[in-house]
């Protein structure tokens, strides 16, 4: 009991990020590259998209694996929200508090605001904006830049690899424009 | 099937890992992205730094996989346009929604239904690029 709630305190990042490099050594032992995202051209491609876009003609099959660890991906964050869900607020930073205030997006000491990310966010306009149209752009950068966070930011740079630079520092171009200038403008 | 059950295992420490680092919350991408806490960047940084000296040990002693075959490394294709170009465009998606491809599905499991219309959102963005990826610089 007092293990599984050590466990459940949020993780500090010099614990969590080493962890991550051992997610992707696990994977590079088994003889297999980190990288998330080819999963969403692999459901794609058994969704039948090959039949008209060449892009999804692939062997697919030798990707299974990843959709394995996809599932796993689905049931940690099930675990996760059973059983190690510490107690309290997450413990966000005052200046972060003030500046989400200011666009009218109150702390709610969740993991999600309640409010972009209930049910009810489905009914507006907004929602979609934030939801579907957010994921397009997710599904069409990773795919464009060929990897994500785990295959560029985490596998990429530890290889050394310049396209995985530029595509990280790309990230963070979007990241602020999407911040400084389009986040006033949505909320 | 047996043997698969490694890469859910693995797949189910990532998603415990993404979870208790808060990584999947939206509200820490929101901080990332205002520079307020360093606590993201020590995540991703010392992910990297970890990952840059072991890789090079791998490489350095030739360390072969469980199959027995020596770890390998492929550069990614030279250039810059699909990687500044695309990655910017990820960047937005990733400030928005405040996930990741991975983070997402790991909400997913967390019990947020929304999740679902933003896989479909991502599905769509990776159908259509695959449709104009010819008519786009890479």
């Amino acid at each position: 009991m007092t293990m599984l709630r050590y466990l459940s305190q949020p993780w500090p990042w010099y614990i969590a990020g080493p962890a991550i490099t051992a997610v992707m050594l696990a994977l590079l032992y088994s003889g297999k590259t980190f990288g998330f995202s080819s999963n969403l051209r692999t459901i794609c491609s058994i969704a039948g998209a090959g039949k008209k876009v060449p892009f999804f003609q692939f062997d697919y099959k030798k990707q299974y694996w990843n959709l394995l660890f996809l599932l796993g991906a689905i049931i940690g964050g099930f675990i996760s929200q059973q059983w190690l869900t510490p107690p309290g607020q997450l413990q966000l930073s005052a200046g972060a508090i003030r500046d989400l205030q200011a666009l009218g997006i109150p702390f709610d000491g969740q993991l999600l605001p309640e409010q972009l990310f209930g049910t009810q966010a489905l009914l507006s306009v907004r929602g979609w904006i934030m939801l579907a149209g957010g994921g397009f752009l997710v599904g069409f950068g990773s795919r464009y830049a060929g990897g994500c966070t785990s295959g560029h930011a985490i596998t990429g740079l530890s290889m050394l690899q310049w396209p995985s630079l530029i595509a990280v520092t790309g990230f963070f171009i979007g990241g602020l424009i999407m911040t400084y200038l389009f986040f006033p403008l949505i909320f | 099937m047996l043997k698969g059950i490694r890469f859910i295992i693995t797949g189910i420490a990532f998603g415990i890992i993404m979870s208790k680092s808060e990584a999947v919350s939206w509200y820490r991408i929101q901080e990332m992205f205002h520079f307020r806490s360093f606590h993201m960047y020590g995540l991703i940084g010392s992910a990297v730094l970890l990952g840059i000296a072991t890789v090079w040990l791998l490489k350095r002693y030739s360390i072969k996989d469980r199959h027995g075959i020596p770890i390998t490394f492929t550069d990614k294709t030279r250039g810059w346009k699909r990687y500044l170009l695309g990655g910017s465009i990820f960047g937005l998606g990733w400030a928005l929604t405040g996930a990741c491809p991975g983070p997402i599905f790991v909400l997913l499991g967390q019990g947020f239904p929304v999740m679902l219309l933003v896989i479909a959102g991502a599905l769509s963005g990776t159908y259509i690029y695959g449709e104009l990826k010819d008519r786009l610089p890479h």
